[in-house]
């Protein structure tokens, strides 16, 4: 007889022993690291909670502290490497393989890791990616998750950076795991109940709050002109043209400046209720003038941000908040919204190739992707028509029957001939090929594929590659926009001028934009105080951000 | 930029040169020294770093309101609006030159880290002799007005220089102290001035603080007509420079530092003066700030 | 520090009568450009000091692309760059001829 429930009996045996540490299901932060050595067992798969904003940094702290004599060998299943514990963990053995998705300001020591052979890597994913895996073949042995607060139940109130916590209990709890949360204080009664009691086997009362970067927040004060041209260009040429209501946006200046010009220069051209009106988007500061202004209707958030709270819960008809009036934000699904549910992803990179091939990797830094790929990429499973999703998909076929052509999602870069310290954003081979051969990956780590790219916005023009219909139509088009740097200079200057003739290279002349006018007046904010006058006093930012 | 818009242009955002042209009079600025005569450091290509024509600051001479006015504006952005060799040459002689020539007020728009590394020896030189010349200046009847706003705020020797003023107008990005957070930081540890807590930083060198202690004696929205009518409106109110103003600040600072020296934080100090709410002070609205001014008693004196 | 310097001659002189313009800092990442009428009206030279060494062929390709736009004859321009991208570069200039046509 087979035995059918082996890995529920292992649960249950895992609760037992960690209950010797419990008060009914609360430990004390004291007793994490006791709590942990015994629920795991070697070569437990483990997500650790690293999202883009919380952190369960306690329990990474417990973690790494743990004897890696009785816990070695786990095969760590975690969207953000983000904390130095998160890799601390591989190099006393406690965890030896990895699954992960993003790790900003780690990746260059992931780099380093995995060339010395610390980390068995198993893939860098998406993050629907890494999310979909935990349901068929990475699912959590044991997750360690963050909340705000708990009851002595369990029930669990995630804040508004909800994240992934729901996604990786659903995973976890459901089949056979078991989830500890760290919490920043026991309650009586949570606020609301982001996760029933029921899916949390033990609640950690953290020693000290999650830690949360603000990591969305651009401070209006460094916004250039380049930047504010290139937004003006995208405004114009690519938002007014298709008419676009539901977006992404990035996270970087120029997206943010986009957003600064939706009240003055959107404005000017009446584009108010044509276009942004509807995003997948983290709280972004800057997106408040064009909320106050009416431009923005609705908002659906992966996560929150460093001071926006009081903003957010005083406007309920613009983002999805819980009975208790805080923001409920859900990674997977407002990566699925943006995804399957907005007709353009617009977003910065730090390279692209002859081809349109983008990547964030430089020479020694594994960056992971994050999101950026499920929003930056055509959904081949969408069925639904829309006005900029059709339009998109005509300019890229011209044969057929149109009862059996499907739209394009617009992806659009959005970048500055060069970055920092004069580094040219246009490059014949990506740093990601040279890196992937050197620490040994089977896959370029390409953020967004040539194939889904339909524009790319420099403060030179707009290339519209949809409209491309051959291979060197593309790699002038890119030329074409590519300004001052090699490849740009490298430009068949005929073959441009015949692109634009076609309209596939605008320059701002041909968009009736005088780059002159590009200048900081035009943003609705030029600084956070700024930003906080929009919002009456409620947005209140981080310290860091203040000059008063 | 679409000409000189003083009711919209920040002073903060501004160039040196654009708050001039919007300061006084349209066109009534001249130049001295200016850009073309390339009156450039000799010293900063030693350490292979860029020059500007001007070194910085900006000197001459223009009207406000019709009255003539030598003027002087240092630009923040280059080397931190520091004081070299030619740099506070020029400042010096315009505040000499205004002994003779005798305008109805010397301005001074400081927007300064202090001296400059590269040529430290002459920077500190030209900020004694600024210290000097300001003095001979007011004790000459001609009132020098500070106004400051920028980015750089007015550190080291431009804190000294804007304590030699006969009266200062600060806006709420304007920091005004001696050493720099960074200095404090380096010297004292974070624990005692954490120099990336800009809130603290602006709590305790910013523009309210420097009004509300009487370090300043006008606070400005952050637009060049604010401090137009700012500098029109102290140098009218600028006092006599004798023994008497002098033993009435020298007073005046004793008393302050009985009154607030063991106080931990500016908020203690805000408290002190009597302002009911000190932590809203930072998000006050100028009209907000300034009704608080108005109860505060240290903003109110005569002395400088 | 390095010192370029580049000379066109132009079909038409620099319209307006302004004799000479200033426009930028020099600072991080930016530039000051003076801008002096100073030449015969066919011929415009352009001489940089910048600190960031070997971008000589991208000066040259900003500033003929420049010069055939603004036609900016009799104007000599002389730049003090603090490490500015190109276009910023191109952006300064194309301000600084306004500046001189007004």
């Amino acid at each position: 007889m087979a035995d059918w429930r082996g890995e529920r009996k292992a649960r249950d045996a895992r609760i037992e022993a960690g209950r010797a540490h419990a008060n009914g299901k609360v430990v004390p932060a004291g007793d994490a690291v006791a709590l942990l050595e015994a629920v795991l067992k070697p070569g437990d798969r483990v997500c650790l909670e690293g999202d883009n904003q919380k952190q369960a940094d306690c329990l990474a702290r417990a973690l790494s502290q743990c004897d890696p004599g009785k816990v070695h060998g786990l095969h760590m299943v975690q969207s953000g490497i983000v904390l130095p514990e998160h890799l601390d963990v591989f190099e006393t053995g406690i965890a030896e393989r990895l699954d992960y998705s993003y790790s900003g300001p780690q990746g260059a020591r992931v780099a380093k890791m995995l060339y010395g052979g610390q980390i068995k890597l198993g893939a860098v994913h998406t993050y629907l990616e890494l999310f979909a895996r935990y349901f068929i073949d990475l699912t959590p042995h044991v997750a360690l998750i963050a909340g705000v607060s708990a009851d002595r139940e369990g029930n669990l109130y995630t804040g508004p950076n909800t994240e992934d916590t729901p996604t990786i209990v659903e995973a976890t709890h459901f089949k056979n795991g078991v989830v500890v949360a760290q919490v920043n204080e026991i309650v009586d009664k949570v606020p609301r109940v982001d996760i029933p009691g029921d899916r949390v086997d033990f609640v950690v009362e953290a020693d000290t709050p999650f830690f949360v970067e603000p990591l969305f927040t651009r401070d209006p004060a460094a916004m250039t002109e380049t930047q504010i041209l290139i937004a003006m260009m995208a405004i114009k040429g690519i938002y007014a043209e298709y008419g676009v209501r539901r977006l992404n946006h990035g996270i970087g200046f120029g997206t943010a400046a986009i957003e600064l010009l939706l009240p003055t220069y959107g404005e000017k051209l009446g584009l108010k209720g044509e276009i942004a009106t509807h995003f997948a988007l983290n709280p972004h500061p800057t997106l408040i003038p064009a909320i106050e202004s009416g431009w923005v209707r609705q908002v659906h958030c992966f996560g929150s941000e460093v001071g926006m709270d009081r903003y957010i819960r005083e406007r309920p008809d613009v983002f999805f908040t819980g009975a208790d009036g805080s923001l409920r934000s859900n990674r997977a699904l407002c990566q699925t919204a943006g995804l399957y549910a907005c007709d353009m992803f617009i977003g910065a990179t730090l390279q692209i190739d002859l081809m349109g091939h983008s990547s964030t990797v430089t020479q020694s830094r594994v960056a992971g992707f994050g999101g950026a790929p499920n929003m930056g990429s055509d959904p081949h499973g969408r069925r639904h028509p829309s006005d900029p999703w059709m339009k998109a998909g005509r300019e890229a076929q011209i044969v057929g029957d149109p009862a059996l052509m499907r739209g394009r999602k617009l992806v659009v870069q959005l970048v500055e001939t060069f970055g920092d310290k004069l580094v040219p954003t246009f490059v014949e081979k990506l740093d990601a090929m040279e890196l992937a051969k050197k620490i040994g990956l089977e896959l370029a780590p390409v953020m967004i594929y040539a194939d889904d790219v339909t524009h790319i916005v420099t403060e030179e023009g707009i290339a519209n590659l949809l409209l491309c219909r051959d291979a060197d139509d593309r790699e002038q088009a890119i030329r074409g926009v590519a300004g001052y740097t090699e490849i740009g200079r490298g430009r068949d200057r005929a073959k441009v001028e015949e692109l634009r003739a076609r309209g596939i290279i605008r320059r701002p002349e041909d968009l009736g934009i005088e780059p002159l006018d590009a200048d900081r007046s035009l943003l609705a904010a030029r600084s956070i105080k700024d930003l906080v006058h929009w919002s009456g006093g409620l947005y209140e930012p981080p310290a860091r951000f203040r000059n008063w | 930029m679409a000409g000189p818009d003083r009711d919209r242009l920040s002073w903060y955002e501004a160039s040196a040169r654009q708050r001039l042209d919007a300061l006084l009079d349209p066109g009534s600025f001249t130049e001295v020294l200016g850009p073309a005569e390339r009156r450039m450091s000799p010293h900063l290509p030693l350490f292979d770093l860029p020059r500007a024509f001007d070194d910085g600051i900006v000197v001459g001479s223009g009207s406000l309101d019709g009255k003539t006015m030598f003027v002087a504006a240092q630009e923040g952005r280059f080397m931190g609006g520091a004081f070299g060799e030619v740099h506070g040459a020029k400042l010096v002689g315009l505040l000499r030159a205004a002994l003779d020539v005798k305008p109805a007020a010397v301005l001074l728009l400081l927007d300064t880290g202090g001296v400059r590394l590269q040529e430290a020896n002459a920077g500190e030189t030209a900020i004694a002799e600024a210290m000097r010349a300001i003095v001979a200046a007011r004790a000459a009847g001609v009132p020098v007005v500070g106004l400051i706003g920028g980015r750089a705020g007015c550190f080291g020797g431009g804190g000294l220089i804007a304590g030699t003023c006969s009266r200062l107008a600060v806006s709420e990005g304007g920091r005004i102290s001696v050493s720099g957070p960074e200095v404090i930081e380096t010297n004292k540890g974070a624990e005692e001035f954490d120099s990336k807590d800009r809130a603290l930083v602006w709590r305790t060198m910013g523009g309210k603080h420097r009004r509300l202690i009487g370090g300043a004696d006008a606070f400005c929205a952050d637009t060049v007509s604010a401090f137009r009518e700012a500098a029109l409106r102290l140098i009218a109110d600028a006092p006599a420079f004798d023994l008497d103003t002098l033993t009435a600040e020298q007073a005046r600072l004793r008393a302050r530092i009985d009154r607030f020296g063991q106080c931990r934080d500016a908020t203690d100090i805000w408290a002190k003066l009597g302002v009911n709410d000190p932590d809203a002070v930072p998000a006050m609205d100028t009209g907000a700030f300034d009704e608080t001014v108005a109860q505060a008693r240290e903003a109110v004196h005569d002395a400088r | 520090m390095e010192s370029l310097t580049f000379r066109h001659t132009t079909t038409k002189p620099l319209p307006g009568t302004k004799p000479q313009a200033i426009t930028g800092v020099v600072a991080s990442g930016n530039l000051e450009i003076l801008l002096e009428r100073v030449l015969p009206p066919d011929a415009c030279e352009v001489a940089i000091e910048t600190p960031v060494a070997g971008y000589g062929p991208v000066w040259e390709a900003v500033v003929a692309d420049f010069v055939a736009r603004a036609q900016p004859g009799g104007v000599r321009i002389s730049i003090n760059d603090g490490g500015a991208r190109p276009d910023t570069v191109s952006l300064r200039l194309l301000q600084g001829a306004r500046l001189m046509e007004a």
